[in-house]
């Protein structure tokens, strides 16, 4: 068998040849990437413990949004929820991310199409998000979120704008964003009121004046250059950065660039660490990572490298049902994963709009085998265990709170993880990349 | 009717806000020194009548509703950005963006617009008396946009359902753009428009409509998608 046209490369090219177009789905990079299970954290030893530390329960209590807003986000978790666009799943489903951010203590996050009341009604602590299609953007909504959040990129297509078919694009979905039912739309890449630096600042300082200076405004990022667009976004005036690397989701986007852009996530959040450390606003700015976390190891990894929190988004999906063979009614659905061409547990299939579970889909039919109650509680628990997960963790490095796990706490399993990291190969003192001193080889 | 003056020098951008926030439904404002500060009557929520008496910066009435805003000398970037209802009347030059994503209201500048003028307009009406820059109505959803002088290149680009009138000389349309002849429903929502912004120098009668194509492209949706046939088209342009 040839490595350079193995069959599925074969078949896609003669699928090309047939369409005369590129593929698109749902989901983030599939390719394997060096991640956080390229890193391991390190107990702490009897050279290293500290037995204060370790009584009592671990603090998981997150705070985003310190910098300038009058009321700053107050988590229990470390952990909060992506946004994901109305249209792209079902109100169900956003109604049971939002029950269960409250659930859990955390925050959940509107998306682009714009906030829906049961959404805001169910969520505690919602962020809004302004993305570079405005569709559904309301001041009011605006004024109602806890956070705003304004989109410069997606990690799962950092350049472009996301797709949302027009299998998706019902007529309730449509009216709210304002365009015709039924028409496939592809997101702009960039905001249509600003360009460049001093443009985001003034855009800043405007949702600032909108929301009263009351609440936190939060700069997405798709990781990308990431070093220059966390300096841009501080110099600009963000309370919060989040960075959102290439293994990140999409409700629907061109696979070409899900597989070939961006940065993984391990690499982005080292870096956007490393340029808040520089800019000198570690502890100021607050860094949210996201992009394939999936467990609380992943979660306490993150938090080490030097991400104030992390969110979660296909994760969550998949506690609320995503990728299951049997939906909330307890009927098989098996027949339909197949009738998409896909099996449960392997399905990327959102962007077709016949989810078989009544997440990734505007059909009423289809997304009354979503339960939100069921689903909210899944989420929940989901939330609550990768938490303990971390605290769990760091507390075994002897650490009151997982805001104290810190990089000297992890070392890599590969020289791809220790490079991109910047912590040593595991056994050696040794950080490709760095100049020799303490740490380096 | 409340007649209330705000000294913009002395109360700064957030002050000021904060100031017209305050004031009750009804009243008449009038901001003395603007000076081009940013980010002015932002957000704006009541039937409040604001004149600025000089020129403002960026993103003046953004993200507002209700206000009838008049400006006596040219704004920067953005004006009316988000402008879901009300009125914004600039006595000047507007620069690029002019009512960019507006979703209602009516914004109308006595000047010229920089670029991409009424960008991703979702609603509302923007009323240009002079010349639009390149790229005038870029993805506009829904709404009118009325340009009585010339428009230069990329006029319409990826349009949605926007309509745009230009009594002048068009450079260049845009990616999907069309330009067709103006019907009896034009003529009448663009007599209209001119009757309501005082535009007396543009004859309805002899504008030239520009409207989308729209095609529509159809995306390669996995399995479901290998029996469709293929649509012509560039996949690679908006279509919103």
């Amino acid at each position: 068998m040839s490595h350079t046209f193995p069959p599925h490369v074969i078949a896609e090219i003669q699928e090309r040849a047939r369409l005369g177009r590129y593929g698109v789905r749902g989901r983030g990079a599939a390719r394997r990437l060096p991640g956080f299970d390229d890193l391991l954290l390190l107990p702490a030893a009897a050279a290293t413990r500290d037995g204060a530390a370790r009584r009592g329960p671990c603090r998981t209590e997150t705070v985003l949004g310190t910098r300038y807003a009058r009321n700053p986000v107050v988590l229990e978790l470390p952990v909060t929820l992506a946004g994901m666009a109305y249209g792209s799943i079902s109100p169900g489903a956003k109604e049971a991310l939002g029950r269960a951010a409250t659930m859990a203590g955390t925050a959940a996050t509107t998306g682009d199409g714009g906030m829906t009341p049961q959404e805001r009604d169910a969520a505690k602590t919602l962020v809004y998000q302004l993305t570079p299609s405005r569709h559904g953007v309301d001041p009011d909504d605006l004024r109602a979120a806890d956070a705003v959040e304004i989109v410069l990129g997606q990690g799962a297509h950092p350049g472009p704008g996301g797709l949302l078919p027009g299998e998706k694009l019902r007529p309730r979905v449509a009216r709210r964003r304002g365009v015709p039912p039924g028409v496939d739309l592809r997101a702009p890449a960039d905001h249509p009121d600003w360009a460049g630096p001093d443009g985001l600042a003034v855009k800043i300082a405007e949702i600032r004046e909108a929301t009263f200076w009351r609440v936190p405004v939060f700069v997405k990022l798709g990781a990308a250059r990431v070093a220059e667009d966390v300096t841009l976004a501080v110099t600009a005036g963000a309370d919060v950065v989040v960075v959102d690397g290439m293994q990140g989701g999409t409700g629907g986007g061109e696979e070409v660039l899900i597989e070939h852009t961006g940065l993984p996530t391990l690499a982005a959040v080292r870096i956007a660490a490393d340029t808040l450390a520089e800019l000198g606003v570690r502890g100021e700015v607050q860094l949210v990572v996201s992009g394939g976390i999936r467990t609380g190891a992943d979660v306490a990894k993150a938090l080490a490298l030097g991400a104030d929190a992390v969110s979660v988004g296909v994760a969550a999906l998949i506690a609320l049902g995503c990728n299951s063979s049997s939906d909330d009614t307890g009927a098989d659905v098996t027949a339909d994963y197949r009738a998409l061409g896909t099996a449960p547990g392997a399905c990327t299939a959102c962007h077709t709009g016949g989810c078989p579970v009544g997440i990734a889909t505007q059909d009423d039919v289809l997304a009354d085998r979503l339960d939100p109650d069921l689903g909210a509680e899944r989420v929940a628990n989901y939330l609550r265990a990768i938490t303990a997960e971390a605290a769990l963790l760091a507390a075994a490095c002897g650490h009151a709170s997982v805001h104290d796990l810190r990089r000297d706490d992890l070392v890599a399993l590969t020289v791809e993880a220790a490079a991109m990291a910047r912590v040593p190969l595991a056994g050696t003192t040794w950080i490709p990349g760095l100049p020799s001193g303490p740490g380096g080889g | 009717m409340a007649e209330v003056t705000l000294d913009a020098d002395r109360l700064g951008i957030r002050g000021l806000n904060a100031a017209l926030h305050a004031v009750p439904a009804g009243a008449h404002v009038r901001v003395l020194n603007p000076r081009g500060r940013h980010n002015l009557a932002v957000g704006l929520r009541e039937r409040i009548a604001v004149d600025f008496a000089g020129p403002c910066g960026h993103y003046l009435g953004g993200l507002g509703a209700c206000a009838e805003i008049t400006v006596w000398g040219p704004v920067g970037r953005g004006v009316g950005e988000n402008l879901m209802s009300g009125g914004i009347r600039v006595r000047g030059d507007a620069g690029g963006g002019a009512a960019a994503a507006a979703r209602g209201g009516t914004i109308v500048v006595a000047g010229d617009c920089g670029s991409v003028a009424g960008i991703g307009l979702a609603g509302g009406t923007l009323a240009i008396a002079g010349n639009a820059g390149p790229y005038c109505g870029r993805a506009a959803r829904s709404g009118v946009i009325l340009v009585c002088g010339d428009a230069d290149v990329g006029l319409g680009d990826a349009l949605g359902d926007a309509v745009i009138y230009v009594g002048g000389r068009i450079a260049g349309l845009g990616d999907g753009a069309l330009a067709a002849e103006p019907d009896e429903n034009d003529l009448t929502a663009a007599k209209l428009i001119a009757a309501t912004c005082g535009f007396d120098h543009v004859d309805p009668e002899n504008l030239t409509k520009v409207t989308s194509v729209r095609y529509r492209p159809r995306l390669l949706s996995g399995r479901r998608a290998a029996g469709r046939p293929p649509v012509p088209g560039r996949l690679s342009a908006a279509s919103a």
